[in-house]
């Protein structure tokens, strides 16, 4: 449809509000309130436009832009003399009791109030009476908090209870004194805090992290980057200063992550800047001046010449690194770095998405699903973003219904939100323990995982499954199993979540064979399934052998080598398996970045870049891969792990790698190599791509100290780095426009410094960035020939004698290994030494709650607390999976409880 | 031919004028106050540093001569843990000045700066920050900012209330 927009004609879609329209048009008209994932709700008035009745109104009328919808002939003005003063006036108003502080404020450079002030005209305060104040609260080692800037949008609350569930931030006190905050002092409980600083249009909720090493967003060297904390691949921008890494921002991708990221995923990068970390190539014993590295890769390359050299890749490193090391070593001699349950889970989510016929959503899909059913995962912990998606995802049916009654557009919050209520959709929880969404659940099945398993299999059978019949389930399962199945025929696009969460893979085959059975049906289901790291899915595709025939090989001496890539192998399985592969290797040779328990014990160390300091790709939970770009260049020997593996190839004369230099060079020999990964050409511009014959530059055009930075060093300033592997520079020099989706280092537009510039590179609002997302999709469903379901449902859990059934917990602090190294993660994280075990148990073999317990793993004796937990079934233990210190590495497992 | 002899006359006359020539360096020339000579760091009338890490200096500056890396004391006072001018590229433009918010970069009147060395013309903060207000005497930024710091805590600064009790209902 038309509307006409200061007497010129422009076509939007309908549906839409005024502000929308306006922005998707590129035009400037100043907001709070409004956000684009949280709707309108009018509080703000500041995105005030005229609105004229015909082509003769000269006198129109004020309406605010987010509340008002788009129509046919419409005739606006943001240019009108009223509208403007009405809309610097009402800046004029917020900004009263506003502080004078923005040169203390971390939120300065990129704050949407100092944005908007500007846009508005206001310059002076014309209010000369004294200001309102407020005390502040300590929101936990992530968010700091001044509330004297606040300028009550209400953005905050929105985000967090209405959006993301939070239960402890509010809003306090009355008129003039409205406070946002906790009811006192304390963390923030929700692990979506972190984007209350983005979400915050101003500097009340800042990056507690950013503060203790303080850098403008303009003097930032940014490059697009790809989390590296859960399976799921949320983008991010990174970004360096000085040498370390200061910041991680969320970088809009309409497909992934949308406009927020978990705390894990925003916090979880100081590792980077670890005083762990491997600087230098190094070897063991050392000997006088052996730490030269063209010496030491070249004593590597004689190792890897004589053939008995293994390599263990690692699901935390890069296709490229991984692919170069398979091909260093020789095919055979690859070997999977995860452990052989995770490879396990891994290779059937791989087989499911593969071979099977049901699509798997991104997460912006799966947050429009209308119905969920989450089977052994605690989505939470184990893929937080997706589960901030499956929370709005409970909203879509009530929503609909409420669309239909009350008639208003969907962008209407508060009403939207009223006529809501708490209703929620269909969603259904299978998981042993209690979790965060079980909230929003209609039906909650608490039990073994076998158990809830076979309730899983019975629920497809109902759908019509072709498998074996899963026989003695009470009468109240059968029911239960029913009820799912008849609401999950009932939805449009039900989604279906499984993963590895509960450590029992019967749960993705219930959870395939439940969306199967959907498809079957004619329904349009969509099934999810959550994986351990970041890579998992990529190194699976590359493939290798399984970790425990690595030992083999070296028990019986046809291997005296090991290369070991980005991986602590004691993560991997549990020590004394570790222990023997050190035992039996003359040569532990790690490509690593930090100083870890196997870089311990290894003969020689090489330094790898982190995500920070190399280019790669990495493939998510839904087979999208994904390329992270490196932020600055680091100090020392530090390089990409695949450059290694190239350096080492070259001077052994490995045929398969021999000439290739850079990541596009490895990037050809992989899609040669591996035709299933042919896509991965397209998804980013090679090295040499150039707008108008220039980079794109990693730094803001204000980035400040160039020739000041590196002075006390020497008052010569340096030629700056050159990037041989993506058109990308390191420098401020280069094309100011916009660059191609995968490469936008950062968003900022011309007025608009703060992350709501993104709305500048969107081809709608809260759609697809212009060109498309990046990220290219691997997987997509066979849709030919009928599914292959898993037939046989596992056995009932029984409890064995004297024995306990390990299964692991995980948790968004603490499970994963890098990002440990933050210390506001590490003072979160859960406990390491717990066994969480059935009171009941306790009580059988006389174990009093809180001693310490042993257990029998592999005739390895190993000590725990005893926990009581009575969500725990009898026989069934857990234990905190990925914690540093955790005894019990392989989940889940069988031991034996001696006294 | 007279305009000759008139020109003569006139530069004749020039050996009974005042002398513009200073017999520089035995003799110094008289700067005005707002020379805009070399940069200092001032302190505010506590004897406090002014400079908060801010960064707009760095950002103003047209050749990028100025880094610094903001981060806070124990007090709550913000201050620059390392700030460093190479004044072999700066170019005493004073845009640094004037784009700080707490008047704590100030060019004073003084260009006697030659060094032999050029790597002794990077300074550091220890040989930017003097004991003086410099040319805005009583400016003190905390107490006009809203933040609070030991000893002026929030509601104290200038042109402010006592903070809200949020739990009154009182209107």
């Amino acid at each position: 449809m038309t509307i006409y927009i200061d007497n010129k004609p422009y076509e939007v879609k309908p549906g839409k509000n005024l502000l929308e329209a306006c922005l998707e048009l590129g035009l400037n008209l100043p907001y709070f309130c409004w956000h684009p994932a949280l709707g309108s709700v009018g509080a703000c008035r500041q995105c005030a436009v005229k609105v004229f009745k015909d082509e003769d109104d000269k006198t129109g009328r004020l309406v605010m832009g987010c509340m008002e919808p788009v129509r046919d002939n419409l005739r606006l003005s943001i240019e009108d003399p009223g509208a403007k003063t009405f809309r610097e006036q009402v800046i004029g108003w917020l900004m009263t009791n506003h502080p004078h502080d923005c040169a203390v404020c971390d939120e300065g450079g990129s704050c949407h109030l100092q944005d908007m002030t500007v846009m508005t005209g206001h310059t002076y305060r014309n209010y000369r009476f004294s200001k309102r104040t407020f005390e502040n609260q300590d929101l936990g080692p992530f968010i700091s908090h001044e509330m004297n800037r606040c300028i009550q949008c209400y953005r905050c609350v929105r985000f967090y209870k209405d959006h993301a569930g939070g239960k402890d931030l509010n809003v306090f006190a009355a008129h003039n004194h409205v406070y946002f905050g906790r009811c006192e002092s304390g963390t923030l409980e929700s692990e979506f805090s972190g984007n209350l600083a983005e979400v915050c249009p101003t500097g009340v909720f800042t990056d507690k992290t950013l503060h203790s090493h303080y850098t403008r967003k303009w003097d930032m060297t940014w490059a697009p980057s790809v989390c590296q904390g859960c399976s799921l691949g949320c983008n991010t921008s990174a970004g360096e200063r000085y040498g370390s890494l200061r910041q991680i921002t969320n970088r809009y991708n309409g497909e992934v992550n949308g406009y927020f990221l978990c705390d894990r995923g925003r916090y979880g990068y100081e590792f980077v800047n670890s005083d762990q970390r491997i600087l230098q190539a190094a070897m063991r014993p050392h000997s006088n001046g052996t730490t030269n590295k063209d010496h030491i890769l070249d004593l590597v390359a004689q190792k890897v010449k004589n053939g008995r050299t293994i390599g263990i890749g690692s699901p935390r490193a890069s296709l490229e690194s991984n692919y170069a090391l398979k091909l260093l070593v020789g095919e055979d001699n690859f070997y999977l770095g995860m452990s052989d349950t995770d490879h396990d889970h891994t290779s059937i989510a791989l087989k499911i998405l593969r071979d099977g016929p049901v699509r798997t959503p991104s997460m912006q899909e799966a947050a429009q699903a209308d119905a969920v059913f989450i089977l052994g995962e605690d989505l939470t912990n184990t893929a937080p973003m997706l589960a901030l998606a499956v929370r709005q995802a409970a909203q879509r049916k009530p929503e609909a219904d409420a669309l239909g009654q009350i008639h208003v557009a969907a962008w209407q919050d508060a009403a939207v939100r009223e006529a809501v209520q708490d209703k929620h959709g269909p969603f259904y929880i299978f998981h042993t323990v209690p979790t965060k969404l079980d909230e929003l659940a209609e039906d909650i099945r608490r039990g073994a995982p076998e158990q809830l398993a076979r309730l899983g299999f019975a629920v497809a059978q109902m759908l019509g499954a072709d498998i074996v019949p899963v026989t003695g389930l009470s009468q109240e399962d059968a029911a239960l199993a029913e009820k799912i199945a008849a609401a999950l025929m009932a939805a449009e696009h039900p989604l279906i979540v499984s993963g590895y969460g509960s450590g029992c893979d019967h749960m993705m085959k219930a959870a395939a064979n439940i969306a199967w059975a959907l498809q079957q049906k004619g329904r349009n289901p969509l099934l999810s399934i959550t994986l351990p790291e970041v890579n998992s899915m990529g190194l699976e595709i590359i493939g290798g052998h399984r970790l425990d025939t690595a030992l083999d090989v070296l028990r019986q001496g046809d291997a005296d080598t090991v290369i070991v890539l980005e991986n602590d192998l004691y993560r991997r399985a549990d020590p004394h398996i570790i222990d023997e592969i050190f035992l039996h290797a003359q040569d532990v040779i790690l490509i690593d970045h930090l100083y870890n328990r196997t870089a311990e014990k290894a003969t020689v160390l090489l330094p790898a870049g982190t995500f920070a300091e190399a280019d790669g790709t990495v493939v998510n939970n839904e087979g999208r891969a994904q390329r992270f770009y490196q932020v600055f260049v680091p100090k020392g020997d530090i390089q990409e792990s695949w450059r290694w593996c190239l350096q080492i190839a070259e001077k052994a004369q490995i045929p398969a790698l021999q000439g290739l230099r850079n990541l596009d060079d490895i990037d050809l020999a992989l899609t040669n190599g591996m035709p299933s990964l042919a896509a991965l050409q397209q998804l980013a511009p090679h090295a040499g791509f150039r707008i108008n014959g220039q980079r794109i530059p990693r730094e803001p055009h204000r980035y400040s100290g160039r020739t000041a930075i590196l002075a006390n060093e020497n008052v010569s300033e340096p030629k700056p780095a050159e990037d041989v592997d993506t058109p990308l520079s390191f420098t401020m020099e280069g094309y100011r426009g916009e660059p191609p989706s995968p490469l936008i280092p950062f968003f900022w537009s011309p007025g608009w410094n703060s992350v709501q510039s993104v709305n500048k590179y969107q081809q709608e609002i809260g759609g697809h960035l212009h060109g498309g997302d990046p990220g290219i999709r691997l997987l997509e469903p066979h849709l030919n020939g009928g599914p292959h379901y898993f037939h046989e449902a596992p056995d009932t859990f029984v409890p064995i004698p004297g024995h306990v059934h390990i299964m692991p917990l995980y948790h968004i602090y603490g499970s994963e290994e890098l990002s440990m190294y933050t210390s506001g993660i590490a003072q979160q994280a859960g406990e390491f030494c717990c066994l969480y075990l059935n009171p009941e148990d306790l009580a059988q073999w006389n174990i009093t709650p809180g001693n310490w317990v042993t257990i029998d793993l592999d005739h390895h004796a190993c000590r725990l607390v005893a926990t009581p937990n009575h969500w725990m079934p009898r026989g069934l233990g857990a234990v905190s999976a990925g914690m540093p210190h955790s005894p019990v590495v392989d989940l889940p497992v069988c031991v034996k409880l001696q006294a | 031919m007279f305009s000759l002899l008139r020109s003569m006359w006139l530069v004749f006359l020039h050996t009974f004028h005042k002398r513009e020539t200073y017999q520089y360096p035995e003799e110094k020339a008289p700067l005005p106050a707002r020379w805009r000579g070399r940069i200092a760091l001032t302190r505010d009338p506590d004897g406090g540093e002014r400079c908060v890490g801010c960064y707009l200096c760095a950002a103003a500056c047209p050749v990028d001569c100025i880094s610094l890396q903001a981060t806070e004391a124990p007090d709550g006072r913000r201050y620059p843990s390392f700030f460093r001018i190479n004044f072999s590229r700066c170019i005493f433009c004073g845009f640094c000045e004037e784009a700080c918010p707490t008047y704590a970069i100030q060019l004073l009147p003084d260009f006697e700066m030659a060094e032999y060395d050029r790597q002794n013309l990077v300074y550091e903060k220890e040989d930017l920050l003097i004991n003086s207000e410099g040319k805005y005497p009583g400016y003190n930024y905390y107490r006009v900012a809203g933040m609070a710091i030991a000893g002026k805590d929030k509601g104290e600064a200038q042109h402010e209330e006592p903070p809200v009790d949020v739990r009154s209902l009182l209107p």
